[in-house]
């Protein structure tokens, strides 16, 4: 039994990393805003997971909340306001697939030899756990770095915090405070991107980025 | 008594944060808001008359006595400045009275915030209230609405958060580190549980969480290269704003810091944290010194002077040992006290002139002498002239690092050096020569600002026994 618990643990987070990787290559809006789905909805899997094999119940509530408002309330609120601004196109990256998956995999590989390298007495759930946990993040961070849309770096975003998740619910025992707030951080982060797409679209016709990129700077 | 300065402390912004977003009338709402971190001021002065025994949640020791007074002061003279400041921004419908109603909300949420991580004995709380800072000040940034307020918004916004994120998997990372030894559950997250145990940590853990914990809160101190999002949003936001994040934000983000930086001393097998944070402070230094060269928005050079100062600050930490920790907490509370003040003077001279471009402001010794005069000794402050208060603490932290080490002192030296020309040559064009732009007399209250100026000069001829004393024990702590 403990055999299989850590290879269902182990198959969730490892796909949690397999999506972040094809979130990578996305270049429309729709698609990724699905893939984002599918990796909270992995994600809350994983967090339930957590819940039944280390027999703490209220990470049930965390694992709910990440699949009602990650994978449902957000990607749909997020469809409604892409639709609305008519920005369904293609997605620009700053730079090409190839090199991106190449640097991503690089990350992985970095997360690997530090994890796992510091943390050799650690039970070996955690320590897979939170191995992936860092890949997730940086391929955040990488996927927020290339893009240059608004609304998919506020993806990058939350899959970031989809690693940090993970990392949170593997570390056994870790008090419920964290949870909820990073649960509840990640709510007013939307309120606040939904605030900032409203106000971006007032003064805009655009959510790229690189539109606001013109103003920058000093004026002279 | 216990429970009133504890509760007042915290309670007191939270409420009138919850008032202040009811209430209509934007004179009314500004006095409230100055009542509040007045009231706010007293609770924290009355921190140091009470003993407080440590909870899984809260804390008060020396250390963070000294942060919450000194964050208590400057946010009360700043919702003084900030009256008069939002009254003019007003009359020019600059903010509409909606939008203000939200700003004072938003500054008293901001100030519990700061309070709040402070006071926190809990590594997973203290995050938390980082957060709800973060989030609070980029409301503020964007609050003008125009497209450089947006974007300085957005990209403190996508900076801070990447920051903070970082900083949650080092905090998850030190947990890791605490479960084996302390147990599962809460108490593996109270700091004061932490410091006890820290001997018999897993090093090399503590270690990585320590990398990611100094590049997540580094971030939020401004430490280069990681400072990109602070000039944006001290130029664009509400000068008040600019005060608060440079005197209080900067700091309150490096105290997160400096206690990770107690639990790593405590460990002998980790790394010694000190030559990391001396690396990038004096990286910071450095380049903001020769940044402030290049600077056409006033408001933007002393965010880079910030910048330089907080780089100044890490350093004089991170060299540690009584004297450079005594000369670093003094720094950080003579940079607090003169660069809000400057901001104080900054915003009312934008006001007047209606611009922030240097080119575009002269001669204000002419047609603005209290003003001029005030930014002129502001300057002359933040650049470590004798015989005001950062002289005094930018000589210890370079007199200290001599002894130790001669060669980071004279890079630390000539970093300062760089900063004092870069100052002066655009105080030169603003305070002197010919008068440039409008010229009305400034509809302003100097109190806040001449009583900042009084403190830094007081201290830089005179500190007081009691502050001196306090202080020390405050740099023994530190290690």
């Amino acid at each position: 039994m403990r055999g299989l618990s850590f290879d269902i643990a182990h198959m969730l987070a490892g796909s949690l990393v397999l999506v972040s990787f094809m979130q990578l290559y996305q270049d429309r809006l729709y698609a990724l805003l699905n893939i984002f789905a599918l990796h909270a909805a992995i994600l809350a899997a994983s967090v339930a997971w957590q819940a039944l094999v280390q027999d703490a119940p209220h990470l049930y509530l965390t694992a709910v909340l990440a699949l009602v408002f990650k994978a449902i309330i957000i990607p749909t609120a997020l469809h409604r306001i892409i639709v609305r601004l008519g920005i369904h196109r293609e997605i620009e990256t700053v730079v090409g697939v190839g090199p991106t998956m190449l640097l991503g995999m690089g990350l992985v590989a970095l997360s690997m030899v530090i994890m796992l390298r510091v943390t050799p007495q650690a039970d070996p759930l955690a320590r897979e756990d939170l191995a992936f946990a860092l890949s997730v993040v940086l391929l955040g961070l990488l996927m927020m770095v290339t893009r240059r849309n608004a609304v998919s770096q506020v993806i990058g975003f939350m899959s970031l915090e989809n690693g940090l998740v993970l990392a949170a619910t593997g570390a056994k025992g870790m008090p419920l405070v964290v949870e909820i707030s990073v649960a509840f951080s990640v709510l007013i982060a939307f309120i606040v991107i939904g605030i900032f797409l409203f106000r971006i679209r007032e003064r805009f016709d655009t959510v790229d980025v690189q539109a606001l990129d013109r103003f920058r700077g000093e004026r002279r | 008594m216990n429970f009133l300065a504890l509760a007042g402390v915290l309670l007191i912004p939270v409420l009138s944060a919850a008032v202040l977003a009811t209430l209509r009338d934007y004179r009314l709402t500004a006095r409230l808001n100055m009542l509040a971190a007045l009231l706010t001021f007293m609770m924290a002065l009355l921190l140091f008359f009470v003993e407080v025994t440590p909870g899984p949640y809260l804390l008060v020791d020396d250390l963070n006595k000294v942060f919450i007074v000194l964050t208590t002061f400057v946010g009360f003279t700043t919702s003084v400045f900030s009256a008069s400041y939002i009254g003019h921004e007003i009359d020019i419908a600059r903010l509409t009275p909606t939008s203000v109603r939200f700003y004072h909300a938003m500054y008293q949420m901001l100030m519990f915030a700061m309070n709040l991580t402070l006071i926190a004995n809990n590594i997973g709380l203290m995050w938390v209230a980082i957060e709800i800072a973060t989030l609070t000040t980029v409301l503020m940034v964007g609050i003008y609405r125009t497209h450089e307020a947006l974007e300085a918004a957005w990209k403190y916004f996508i900076l801070g958060s990447v920051g903070i994120a970082l900083a949650l998997f080092g905090t998850i990372l030190v947990y890791m580190a605490a479960r084996p030894v302390i147990g599962e559950g809460l108490d593996a997250m109270v700091w004061t549980e932490l410091v006890q145990h820290a001997a018999k940590f897993d090093p090399a853990l503590l270690n990585v969480a320590f990398v990611f914990l100094l590049l997540g809160y580094g971030t939020k101190v401004g430490l280069a290269p990681l400072h990109a999002w602070l000039p944006d949003a001290h130029a664009e936001g509400p000068t008040p704003i600019s005060a608060v994040l440079s005197g209080l934000l900067l700091n309150v983000a490096l105290y997160a810091l400096l206690r990770f930086k107690m639990l790593l001393a405590l460990n002998p097998a980790a790394i010694a944290p000190g030559p990391l944070m001396v690396t990038m402070g004096l990286i910071s230094c450095i380049f903001a010194a020769f940044m402030l060269y290049r600077r056409r928005d006033i408001k933007r050079m002393f965010a880079y002077s910030s910048i330089e100062h907080m780089g100044i600050i890490v350093f004089a930490f991170g060299m540690g040992g009584a004297l450079a920790n005594f000369a670093g907490l003094l720094h950080m509370t003579m940079h607090s006290l003169t660069k809000s003040a400057i901001f104080f003077a900054v915003g009312h001279i934008a006001q007047v002139k209606g611009t922030q471009r240097i080119a575009d402001v002269g001669g204000l010794t002419v047609t603005n002498p209290v003003l001029g005069w005030g930014l002129v000794l502001g300057v002359v402050a933040i650049a470590g002239l004798p015989p005001l208060g950062i002289f005094m603490s930018e000589f210890l932290v370079v007199s200290s690092t001599f002894a130790r080490a001669p060669w980071l002192a004279i890079a630390l030296a000539f970093g300062i050096l760089i900063a004092l020309g870069g100052l002066f040559l655009r105080l030169n064009t603003i305070a002197f020569g010919e008068p440039r732009g409008p010229t009305a007399p400034a509809e302003a209250s100097f109190v806040p600002m001449f009583a900042h100026f009084a403190i830094v000069l007081m201290v830089g001829i005179y500190m007081p026994p009691v502050l001196v004393v306090g202080f020390q024990n405050v740099a023994k702590l530190l290690g």
